[in-house]
């Protein structure tokens, strides 16, 4: 394997780990999702255009194994997704506990294929037309599903604007005007 | 031509679908920008989380002994 090939794919091993957590709702079936996808990603790496998105490519193998194969599986196992809220060790410091505890929840929420919509632009930093060829779905639609995600939140959470999500943003106003 | 198509035919059924379906409910309100920032910061804290974890031993070990295996039977 080429050092550039192999670089690359350990560089996207986090960012991977943290869209099959948004997946599977639970971090030791991410791990094995993760996993499955580096193995069929290396058997299959002379698939793989050299100077096309790395990241793009595994995130792609890693949704269709996911779909073909956990979804599947999902419903016999008895921790669903809400537990994602239960997967990480600690809260950021600049988000206060409960706010983000339901922030979790409510993305635990959204039907899967807004939720992955909304990661996938939201937090792995692919474009919309990146996000669309990863979920084989056309760039429209994955806008479409990034808007009705955030809106969808807003509602579970029951945000209509700033001021509600609570005293830290109070905290951090004070913060912001310098006192 | 090739990259400008109607707007039709850009829309996929589903969105359309749902769009018509909604025709006659109260659109919801757009989220303000603040709103939208505060979601945005929260998922990208909740991503960064696992992200930061960097890569655990499992995967460096896997790439790296399917990398040696490959260079032996070359």
């Amino acid at each position: 394997m080429d050092e550039s090939v192999r670089k690359a794919v350990l560089a996207a091993v986090p960012s991977l780990r943290a869209f099959a957590i948004s997946l599977c709702g639970n971090v030791d079936r991410a791990d094995d999702l993760v996993q499955e996808t580096l193995l069929r990603a290396l058997a299959n790496i002379d698939s793989f255009q050299p100077g096309t998105n790395m990241s793009a490519w595994l995130f792609t193998i890693l949704r269709n194994h996911f779909r073909s194969e956990y979804r599947k599986r999902r419903r016999e196992v008895e921790d669903g997704e809400g537990h994602y809220a239960d997967t990480l060790k600690s809260q950021p410091e600049q988000i206060g506990q409960v706010e983000f505890r339901e922030f979790r929840e409510a993305l635990a929420q959204l039907p899967s294929d807004q939720r992955e919509a909304l990661v996938l632009v939201g937090a792995s930093g692919f474009s919309y037309e990146e996000a669309a060829n990863i979920c084989e779905c056309a760039v429209g639609t994955i806008k479409s599903r990034v808007n009705r995600a955030r809106t969808r939140l807003a509602e579970l959470m029951g945000i209509e604007s700033a001021d509600e999500f609570g005293p830290d943003q109070q905290t951090r106003a004070v913060m912001a005007s310098g006192e | 031509m090739n990259d400008r198509k109607p707007l039709g035919q850009q829309i996929p059924m589903e969105t359309a679908a749902t769009n018509r379906s909604k025709k006659g409910n109260a659109k919801p309100a757009k989220l303000s920008r603040e709103v939208q920032a505060r979601l945005g910061q929260q998922l990208r804290a909740m991503y960064d989380e696992v992200v930061n974890e960097g890569v655990p031993d499992r995967f460096n070990d896997l790439v790296n002994r399917i990398d040696g295996g490959n260079k032996d039977r070359q």
